[in-house]
């Protein structure tokens, strides 16, 4: 049925609950799933802006998926239990004015230059940004790049401004990875880190062999070390491999 | 052959086109019932193939431009020769269908081969002739509506005027005159200032088939709107707003993909208009706005694999819909080569495939069943061995009998009702 390799660990059936043993594992599952679901989108947007011209109206749907799973991950708390996790006492104070500016972000929503969709985040990243390297930030970041890619997506107009941000955008996704923290954001981003890197990979590869202008921008990035592996990466491997074929014999 | 993706009768049903992704039509014509082949009748066979349109090269954005056809639209027809739209993602043509068998002979100015005569040689003059020929069928480029749409056109309405029709694409539509293609006229813009804030593209649109000035337009995000141009230039308010509050029972992450609408067309009478969204048909009245007046369930068994669709990329689908001549049977495909039937007043379905094997010509096609508990009866398919390559996306009824068009990817397959 599936036509692709990737490894299955969806939402799919029932046969994943039975009973309440399994409804104890439930929880941390759901959690997986929808982090992977997260994952399998970002890398769909980024993918579809390497097809010739990106369906807008897939993309559109995958962007408001992304952004659903992002609200979600905000309201149950799920991004603010991961930087109580990974920050250290000292940025307490940060968390607090974190959580204040989740709540008034509505307000300043006209400020923003970006779109409002991600505004509940904005203020974060900012201001987090501005500081110094640190494991709130890789997470932080890690949301940051939708809404850049989003940009790139639709703005089909201005070839020279897509190229611009489509490299700040993926300059944001590979910083990610490389300043993330293996031990207590492991568990969320286990999933996904070994993709991106192989789809940097294949990405630095594949420039030589695709026609598109706006790539030309990716020939400048260097792979990163690839310094967390499991056993996923294999069918993501064969994946990308299988996207870069078609790729290049077209 | 290529891979079919549009197919439409005419007025009259007589002629069946079909688009392919190589940018080529190819026109069927029914045959006529003879005395001396008496089972022909119904039969269709290419009466004409052209190119309709070739690869281009967008220099400015460095992107090629598809030639795949995505529409056909005809015109009435209005004198011997058949007129039809065809479009791609950024231009559409009017092509002009016409017959000849006739050749005329004994010109004064040229030879039979065509060349010049001198006039010095000419010692008398006679008038040229009509002479039979076999017939031919030519297809000629009459019109380009060329450079109106920046994003990909997804529909295109002929008017009931017969004089004007409006084209879409992901966030506009254009209003043109068939006779001018040097200008056109927008009517929808749903293009936000901030491109960052999109959160909503138009999924198809099409004009009301009797009043002139009403057209529908349905979004990816399952609402339809419909607008009346008497109201205003520019219809970005729209008249009336179709949208079915959502269960909040069944509601995931791929609810609002699984609610883009593929689909929209007008019942014949114009009294309904159908939708067509992932899972399901929607029948809606044009009088009432908070929710439809059918739903009918194409392949509710694919509900628990949402996330898979999702991941292979099937659940972004677009699959067609139509009615049948009195509006009394809708049609849709699904996958495994299976397309669908819905009877409206006897809410009888019925599953059918469209392959070889299972279909030897002339034969009866026998129903399907997809088996959705645990329990597989004879005949019945699993989902899991359904074949999700093999989508059925593109059917056409005939406007008055029962013979229906269905495309098989590169296959196009045409069943009528067995008359005896």
């Amino acid at each position: 049925m599936f036509v692709r390799g990737l490894k299955r660990k969806c939402f799919d059936g029932e046969e994943d609950i039975e009973g309440t043993l399994a409804g104890i594992k439930a929880i941390p599952s759901y959690n997986l799933q929808r982090q992977s679901l997260l994952d399998m989108s970002l890398v769909k947007l980024q993918l579809c802006h390497m097809l010739v011209e990106p369906n807008l109206c897939r993309s559109v749907l995958i962007a408001n998926t992304v952004r659903q799973i992002q609200e979600e991950m905000t309201q149950d708390g799920t991004w603010q239990m991961i930087n109580t996790q990974s920050t250290g006492q000292a940025s307490l104070d940060r968390l607090v004015s974190t959580d204040i500016l989740c709540r008034s972000s509505r307000d300043h929503q006209a400020e923003e230059k970006h779109g409002p969709a991600y505004g509940t985040f904005n203020k974060d990243f900012e201001s987090d940004q501005a500081q110094d390297n640190s494991e709130t930030m890789s997470t932080a970041s890690a949301v940051q790049p939708p809404r850049n890619l989003q940009s790139n997506v639709w703005e089909m107009e201005s070839p020279q401004e897509n190229k611009g941000n489509f490299q700040k955008s993926l300059d944001q996704i590979f910083e990610t990875l490389e300043n993330k923290s293996p031990n207590t954001v492991e568990d969320l981003f286990s999933e996904v880190d070994s993709s991106y890197y192989d789809l940097d990979t294949m990405l630095t590869g594949m420039m030589s062999n695709t026609k598109m202008g706006h790539c030309d921008s990716l020939e400048t990035f260097s792979s990163p070390t690839n310094t967390a592996s499991n056993s996923n990466c294999k069918s993501d491997l064969n994946d990308l491999d299988h996207i870069v074929e078609i790729l290049v014999e077209s | 052959a290529d891979i079919i993706s549009t197919v439409e009768f005419n007025y009259t049903g007589d002629l069946l086109a079909t688009g392919d992704k190589g940018g080529r039509v190819v026109i069927f014509q029914r045959e006529q019932e003879t005395k001396s082949r008496p089972l022909s009748r119904g039969e269709y066979n290419v009466y004409s193939t052209f190119q309709s349109h070739e690869p281009e090269f967008d220099y400015l954005k460095s992107l090629e431009i598809e030639e795949k056809i995505n529409k056909i639209r005809w015109l009435p027809q209005q004198n011997a020769a058949h007129f039809l739209l065809s479009t791609n993602d950024k231009t559409i043509k009017l092509w002009k269908i016409s017959e000849r068998d006739k050749r005329a002979e004994g010109y004064n100015l040229k030879d039979e081969d065509g060349r010049l005569r001198e006039p010095c040689r000419v010692t008398e003059l006679r008038v040229p002739t009509l002479k039979p020929m076999d017939l031919m069928v030519e297809a000629s480029p009459r019109r380009t509506f060329a450079n109106a749409h920046t994003y990909h056109i997804n529909s295109i309405s002929v008017n009931s005027d017969y004089a004007t029709y409006l084209s879409a694409d992901d966030l506009r539509i254009n209003l043109w005159h068939l006779e001018v293609t040097n200008r056109s006229f927008n009517i929808v813009d749903i293009k936000p200032a901030n491109m960052e804030e999109l959160t909503e593209v138009i999924t198809a649109a099409e004009f009301h088939p009797h009043h002139c000035n009403v057209f529908v337009y349905s979004s990816s995000k399952g609402t339809i709107r419909l607008c009346d141009m008497r109201s205003s230039a520019l219809c970005d308010q729209h008249s009336k707003f179709f949208e079915e509050p959502e269960d909040p029972s069944s509601r995931s992450f791929f609810s609002e993909i699984i609610s883009s609408i593929s689909d929209v067309k007008f019942s014949h009478s114009g009294r309904y208009m159908m939708t067509r969204d992932y899972l399901s048909v929607k029948v809606w009245d044009l009088n009432m706005e908070n929710r439809p007046v059918e739903t009918y369930q194409v392949h509710e068994y694919l509900r628990s694999k949402l996330c898979s669709l999702y991941e292979n990329d099937c659940i972004f689908d677009k699959f067609e819909c139509c009615w049948n001549g009195s509006d009394s049977t809708i049609m849709t495909g699904s996958y495994n080569n299976f397309f669908r039937t819905f009877e409206r007043s006897t809410l009888r379905d019925t599953t059918l495939e469209a392959s070889r094997e299972s279909s030897k010509p002339r034969a009866i096609l026998k129903p399907r069943k997809v088996c959705t508990t645990g329990k597989r009866k004879k005949d019945e398919i699993t989902v899991d061995s359904l074949d999700f390559n093999k989508k059925i996306l593109h059917t056409a009824w005939h406007p008055a009998e029962n013979i229906i068009a269905v495309a098989a990817t590169n296959n196009l397959y045409l069943f009528q009702e067995k008359v005896n």
